[in-house]
């Protein structure tokens, strides 16, 4: 490990991966990810759920968490609307596959039109702060949940689209395995553009935004042009990660993309940490990991109280709203903070002085 | 011209109980500049503690009422200290979530407790007789709600007029540290707050209660006094009052006359249209505050 960071190039500081470690390291994740499907099936029976489900799911999330970092990590916009505009995303996505086009004509089609309509609702952010910004968001969210519900000519309404199977060079990804490597893929590369997003003039205009709006504009920064930008580039990936999630699931319905979607959403980027890479993927890997480990100790309590699957779904959202709240006031640089502090720790261990 | 009337007086019924919650969500905004995305589960909370007094203990009413009272300036006073003056301080966004999350935490304890069956007061407390006015029909329990609205509204406007507690909390709403140089403690004014919003929302939580029933959805209800008190503007109490009442006419108006086009429950986004439409026009509302920022 290395025990501190010396640069003598600017190149070296700006870099992505700093350090030959660092490297190793990704590349060991990299290998691990990639041959996980080999042992996913041993996996899947020793902890009796399905891993690979489970990390697509996760895949899905770090897109669209990353979409919405991007915006109220990076930019400092509030949405409370993410929710609805991935099912924008997965909507458009369903209903051009359904007529014909190709995978990938549709995916980017429909990430274009949640980029479009997410820049429409962001409109307002230039005159709107924070608080306003919100309820404005909200007001999208309610307004897109109800016309995916009531347009049943083109959403299919609450009885769903069914989307074929992904489809690419002739090959489909109609299974767990294969839709694995597509869904790794897409987080990957969404990974790996917010990471260098983060320290281009775009990225830094961002944040000069979100840190003082009023002397970024002093310094020369187009605040319209940028929230719009921001608005836009995080629509997409949400949207895009809709198109996933459509492709994945095969029938959409309004139900999954309501209010509460993009509640968890906001709760991702919290617990996993506002404006940091890390944080996207720690809070997906958390929201998706915790219901599963939530079953474990209610099905250990079905023995005493057999009524508990009944209040179950009411129980994960109170745990889910009590984490939100204790990370809010012990931790509230989240997950991806506590993690540079371990690291930190360990990287001068055991002379930490 | 008739059925136009109609729903201009149920419209204004309703709209007296969002001006009720909106003036205690103004109210928490202008004194501790917290936004409360929960004040949809207060006054869930509220009508189910009332319920439980009412039907389930069988009080009479006059004491459930009394009883769900201190029973909200309780969970205000205790929210306000446990969760919310942590946050003091601390980003917008933080402030925001830890509102939602507080309302998930109140919304699933709700339906842990009572279930998601819709719950009505039993017996009925007013009666649902039809009274002519004019050549508007009205149901009894219709006048009552709104005058207990209008009262509850009075004795709130009187409050913050007239007495001293009134006058800190809009002296804190004004200047914090003005107010507390003047020996008034800004931590008290807080917990004030809390507790009248979680109060008045109580009372609107009972009123909409008796006419509809309660469950679950009746959170959504206090969601729709966000366009309320956008389009009053988000610091003024008055305007929250006017803000109330105009949205609960215009979503009815538009809920009967759209309904055909668009499919049926227009009503509940409604209020969410004008809400966007005057953000785009008026971002500030008609009485809010433009504020001047500098560098």
């Amino acid at each position: 490990m290395p025990c501190g960071l010396f640069f003598s190039k600017y190149e070296k500081d700006d870099a992505i991966f700093k350090t030959v470690w660092l490297k190793c390291w990704m590349t060991v994740l990299v290998v691990l990810l990639l041959t996980f499907p080999l042992f996913s099936q041993k996996f899947s029976e020793m902890l009796g759920l399905n891993v690979t489900n489970l990390l697509n799911l996760i895949f899905v999330y770090i897109i669209g968490a990353h979409g919405l970092n991007l915006l109220t990590g990076y930019t400092g916009q509030i949405s409370l609307g993410h929710g609805a505009f991935m099912g924008v995303g997965a909507y458009t996505t369903g209903i051009l596959a359904n007529a014909g086009w190709p995978f990938w004509l549709a995916l980017p089609a429909g990430g274009v039109m949640t980029a479009a309509v997410g820049m429409l609702f962001g409109i307002p952010s230039l005159r709107l702060r924070g608080l306003y910004l919100a309820i404005a968001t909200m007001a999208a969210q309610f307004i897109l949940d109800y016309a995916m519900r009531n347009w049943t000519s083109l959403t299919g309404g609450s009885s769903g689209l069914i989307v074929p199977s992904a489809s690419l060079f002739g090959f489909t990804f109609d299974s767990d395995q294969s839709f694995y490597y597509l869904a790794l893929a897409f987080a990957i590369m969404a990974t790996m553009y917010l990471k260098n997003l983060a320290r281009t003039r775009t990225g830094r205009a961002f944040v000069a935004v979100r840190d003082r709006y009023l002397s970024a504009e002093v310094i020369g920064v187009n605040l319209f042009k940028y929230r719009l930008m921001s608005f836009g580039i995080s629509s997409f990936m949400v949207g895009i990660a809709g198109g996933l999630w459509a492709y994945y699931i095969t029938i959409i319905s309004d139900e999954h993309f309501t209010m509460w979607l993009s509640v968890q959403y906001l709760a991702m980027i919290i617990v996993g940490g506002l404006g940091h890479v890390l944080g996207g993927i720690f809070g997906a890997v958390f929201f998706v990991v915790l219901p599963e480990l939530l079953r474990l100790p209610a099905e250990a309590a079905t023995a005493v109280y057999p009524n508990i699957f009944g209040i179950f779904a009411s129980l994960r959202e109170m745990v889910f709203g009590l984490i939100v709240i204790m990370f809010l006031i012990f931790e509230p640089d989240g997950l991806a903070a506590r993690w540079h502090t371990v690291r930190n720790y360990w990287k001068l261990w055991p002379f930490s002085y | 011209m008739q059925e136009f009337l109609q729903l201009v007086v149920t419209g204004l019924v309703i709209g007296s109980v969002y001006a009720l919650v909106a003036m205690g969500f103004a109210l928490i905004y202008k004194s501790t500049s917290i936004i409360n995305f929960a004040q949809g589960e207060f006054v869930l909370v509220g009508a189910y503690v009332c319920l439980w007094f009412y039907s389930g203990l069988g009080l009479p009413i006059v004491l459930a009422f009394l009883m769900t009272m201190v029973f909200s300036v309780f969970m205000g006073v205790v929210l306000e200290r446990l969760i919310l003056r942590p946050m003091i301080g601390e980003p917008i966004i933080a402030v925001i979530m830890i509102t939602i999350a507080l309302a998930t935490v109140l919304k699933s304890a709700i339906t842990i407790v009572w279930g998601t069956q819709i719950m009505v007061f039993d017996p009925p407390i007013f009666s649902q007789e039809a009274i002519h006015l004019g050549s508007v029909r009205v149901s009894e329990v219709y006048l009552w709600t709104l005058g207990f609205a209008f009262l509850f509204l009075g004795i709130f406007a009187a409050f913050f007029k007239f007495t001293r507690v009134g006058i800190s909390m809009r002296a804190v709403a004004d200047n914090q540290q003005v107010a507390q140089s003047m020996g008034i403690s800004v931590k008290k004014v807080f917990a004030i707050s809390w507790s009248i919003g979680a109060l008045v929302s109580a009372v609107g939580g009972i009123l909409v209660g008796n006419i509809n029933g309660i469950n679950s959805a009746l959170a959504g209800f206090g969601l729709k006094v966000f366009p309320a008190v956008i389009l009053g503007g988000l610091e003024s109490i008055g305007g929250a009052i006017i803000g109330g009442l105009t949205i609960g006419v215009l979503e009815n108006i538009m809920g009967s006359y759209l309904d055909v086009y668009l499919g049926g429950g227009v009503k509940e986004i409604a209020p969410f249209i004008v809400l966007i439409i005057i953000l785009m026009v008026k971002p500030y509302g008609l009485f809010g505050i433009h504020e001047i920022e500098r560098v």
